[in-house]
């Protein structure tokens, strides 16, 4: 099938009047109706969650009231507790103000990492299911380098920072190799590299000089002082130079794809791999260096985790960052900025969810189940339209990817 | 089948030449020579004094006689069996229809001599391979509904990564459902219908909404854990006892065949959603190969032009297809709560459906492969927890024994098994 009909970058999905070019305004609203319509379905759950709706549903109908007036206390208090924790709270202040942010902050400089990953194997038709290995992998770099060595100080987060990277590039860059050599499919390598990573750390963490003493728990010993990433705030908040790694990371994705040689050649295999091969470019090798590249994104933001967050690796320690960097990457519609534009988002559900979860008692769960319907709806956006009737064109995300196993 | 006259892919056209096939010849003769001398010096030369048992449970007719072998001959013997095979396969070369048994031969070669490595280590440990195939079947189960599932999808043409949610998704409705109603056959009914439920999903945002398939997966998956996480912890943990606590569905012999000796235990005293498994590996094998459901299911998958010019209603197709195999699915996350230990807990999938898909693929895209492959990840994990309490089985850590299946995974997907070949049109939306 793939060779009379090469994967076409732009495509307009079916059922929609063709237009000439998709509007970016077009792709904005589906966005933002995409984030409502996830949180009016949130809104059922959390309804249907809440034990006193549950209990005035019970005589809904002597007393309908009941259970409309408890449902929406329910939800406002829970969205409310969201974006306290997110953002701001009125109760905090001084510092104490800055440390939603911070929170926000600090859970989405992985994602912004994870997703830029994610979102440069994208571009180059690739998709890279393992960053979540990847990080592993990155992190056990990370960790190792910086407790197994006494190194100055700049130096020593330099050189972890750099073990993180290679290690990350590492797992992506098999993941290349055996699609460039025996066109082995990426989706299934890195699924089956994720688990290979995840069981290397269990393994290491069982062996003494990774392990921490006395090896009674699954933990590594603690990066030394000299290899950790300096808070950017100090005090309490706990906002860390990683954020800026990420930035100056998403700064380097758009120059590569904006105006190095070799991101056009990356973009062109992402475009055409046929029409890429024809003009004479080393399809297989760029898709090694952009598995690299991904991979290395991804080890950074474990070493980032590792570097400036927890001080240690545990079995957790890269927790889901692979796998929501894929709906971050989705989200931002593989552009650098809108990664970073959607970690944020991200990062702030997730900082919000464990207010949310503590204040009200809403399970932070429902952060997970939001990020899927966002993620869904966007990538959907003919639904989107027919619900909330828009009109703008817009085209669904990850078309620029193969459809199957055999390209 | 179709398989053959498939136009070549991107990639095949480049590597799937004759250079390309004896190179992977070559690899595969290396890796079995390289196995079976492994074999031969790790777990042969390097074996204790003791011998190794190996029993065969306790059958209530017919006992089988314990069998007990020299621990040092019996790996040496094995790996140079595999070390043969590898030999072969540089000078003359498999056929690649007989791939799959070579490979077989030398896994079961290697695992019996490791389990007479690891027993050698101290006199008198023995294993009962009834109990360890017992458990293999057990922890295989959801891996092969799974698979199954996978395998109906793909070939119909639409990729299914979600297989992970389908099976928590069933998982959790059957706990919830199976406790709501007191019933544990509403449970599995529940179970079933929730994992076709996701599967509709799947069907309608691919094909409807042309979503990527493998994104379409992704997504579903987290909403699939957000959403049982979110509903065990609001619901299921405040009051336990009335969204969760389904009970377990309790093993039926089977009268007659559970009085075989070794098969009986086996295969013959199992829960219900083992044998409604059993029914639906033949039914799918043959559905799929023997009727004209499964040549249009497969024409679908291959040529979806070509099927829609001769009237077959492609769509019609892929969402039934879709649908049933989230309910196979479904069923397998039935047998991962009510089927095994009853309550729901969180993520309780833990990327079986992930291991089900490598089953897909590794077992080349039908219903016998799918099941193959799963047995041997099921093998694996049940390995996992014998070989700890064997003599010399601490040395061996437990995590290189469950990244195995994954590994082997890369091999086969990297064609230094034998290629493997997709359903043509796997993942394309249609019409194009």
């Amino acid at each position: 099938m793939s060779t009379d009909a090469p994967a076409t970058p732009v495509q307009p999905p079916a059922g929609t009047p063709r237009r000439r070019r998709p509007t970016a305004g077009g792709e904005w609203l589906v966005t933002v109706f995409a984030v409502i319509g996830a949180l009016l379905v949130g809104a059922v759950l959390i309804a249907v969650g809440d034990a006193r709706t549950r209990a005035a549903a019970g005589y809904f109908f002597t007393y309908p009231w009941d259970t409309f007036s408890n449902a929406w206390y329910a939800v406002r208090d829970a969205y409310v507790a969201l974006l306290e924790g997110a953002v701001y709270s009125p109760v905090l202040s001084g510092a104490a103000a800055l440390g939603p942010i911070s929170e926000t902050l600090v859970n989405a400089t992985p994602l912004i990492l994870g997703g830029l990953a994610v979102a440069l194997a994208f571009r180059v038709g690739l998709f890279n299911i393992g960053a979540q290995g990847q990080v592993i992998l990155g992190a056990i770099a990370a960790a190792w380098l910086g407790f197994a060595f006494d190194l100055p100080v700049v130096l020593h987060l330099l050189v972890a920072l750099v073990g993180g990277v290679l290690g990350g590039a590492f797992w992506g860059g098999i993941v290349g190799w055996l699609k460039a050599r025996t066109g082995a499919h990426e989706v299934i390598t890195t699924i089956m590299l994720n688990y290979v990573a995840i069981n290397l750390l269990i393994f290491l963490l069982g062996v003494p000089g990774f392990q921490r003493p006395p090896y009674g728990q699954a933990i590594s010993e603690q990066v030394d002082a000299s290899a950790t990433l300096p808070p950017l705030l100090g005090g309490p908040l706990r906002v860390h130079a990683g954020l800026l790694l990420a930035l100056l990371a998403a700064l380097g994705v758009h120059w590569l794809f904006q105006r190095a040689r070799l991101g056009f050649r990356l973009r062109a295999v992402g475009a055409n791999a046929d029409a890429a091969r024809t003009a004479g470019m080393d399809v297989g090798r760029l898709q090694v260096v952009a598995m690299g590249l991904s991979g290395a994104l991804a080890g950074l933001a474990g070493a980032s985790q590792v570097l400036g967050v927890s001080g240690s690796v545990t079995g957790s320690v890269a927790g889901s960052i692979g796998f929501d960097a894929i709906t971050v990457a989705l989200l931002g519609r593989n552009n650098p900025w809108g990664v970073v534009a959607a970690g944020l988002l991200f990062g702030g559900l997730r900082a919000g969810g464990v207010q949310m979860q503590s204040a009200t008692g809403v399970p932070v769960d429902l952060v997970g189940v939001l990020q899927a319907l966002i993620v869904l709806f966007i990538a959907a956006p003919a639904l989107v339209r027919a619900v909330f009737r828009l009109r703008a064109g817009g085209r669904g995300v990850g078309t620029e990817l193969a459809g199957g196993w055999s390209r | 089948m179709s398989a053959q006259t498939r136009p070549e892919t991107v990639g095949d056209r480049e590597h799937a030449g004759p250079r390309a096939g004896r190179r992977a010849r070559g690899v595969t003769g290396v890796l079995l020579l390289l196995v079976g001398l492994a074999t031969v010096v790790g777990w042969g030369l390097g074996s204790g004094p003791g011998d190794a048992t190996f029993s065969f449970g306790g059958g209530t007719v017919v006992t089988l006689p314990d069998l007990t072998l020299p621990g040092t001959v019996t790996p040496v013997l094995l790996g140079g069996v595999v070390a043969l095979l590898g030999l072969y396969q540089l000078a003359r070369g498999f056929s690649s229809r007989r791939t799959p048994l070579v490979a077989g031969v030398a896994v079961v070669a290697f695992v019996l001599a490791f389990l007479a490595w690891a027993m050698s280590g101290g006199e008198g440990s023995s294993i009962d391979l009834v109990r360890l195939l017992r458990s293999t079947v057990f922890l295989a189960t959801p891996l092969i509904l799974g698979a199954l599932a996978g395998v109906l999808g793909e070939r119909s043409g639409i990729v299914n990564v979600a297989i992970e949610g389908q099976l928590l998704t069933g998982a959790f409705t059957a706990a919830l459902v199976g406790s709501l109603a007191g019933s544990l056959g509403a449970g599995v009914v529940g179970g079933v219908l929730s994992g076709a439920v996701v599967g509709w999903l799947l069907a309608v945002f691919a094909i409807r909404y042309r979503v990527n398939q493998v994104i379409l997966g992704v997504v579903l998956n987290a909403a699939a854990l957000g959403f049982t996480g979110w509903a065990y912890k609001a619901l299921m943990q405040s009051d336990t006892a009335r969204f969760n606590s389904p009970g377990v569905l309790q093993p039926v012999a089977i009268p007659v065949l559970s009085e075989i000796p070794v098969l009986g235990p086996l295969l013959f005293e199992a829960n219900v959603v083992v044998y409604l498994m059993y029914v639906l590996i033949v039914a799918l094998q043959v559905v799929l190969f023997r009727t004209r459901w499964g040549l249009r299911t497969r024409a679908v998958g291959e040529h979806p032009k070509a099927a829609d010019t001769v009237g077959v209603p492609v769509l019609r197709m892929r969402y039934v297809n879709v649908v049933v195999a989230g309910g196979m699915a479904g069923l397998g996350g039935a047998f991962l709560s009510v089927g095994t230990i009853g309550p729901f807990t969180e993520n309780m999938s833990a990327g079986k459906g992930f291991i089900a898909l490598a089953a897909v693929i590794f077992g080349r895209w039908t219903p016998k492969g799918a099941v193959a492959a799963s047995l041997l990840f099921g093998f694996f994990a049940a390995l996992q927890t014998l070989v700890g309490v064997l003599p010399y089985g601490s040395s061996v850590p437990a995590s290189f024994l469950s990244a195995l299946p994954y590994l082997a995974t890369i091999f086969a997907v990297a064609g230094f098994v034998g290629r493997v070949r997709p359903p043509a049109a796997s993942g394309e939306p249609y019409p194009a």
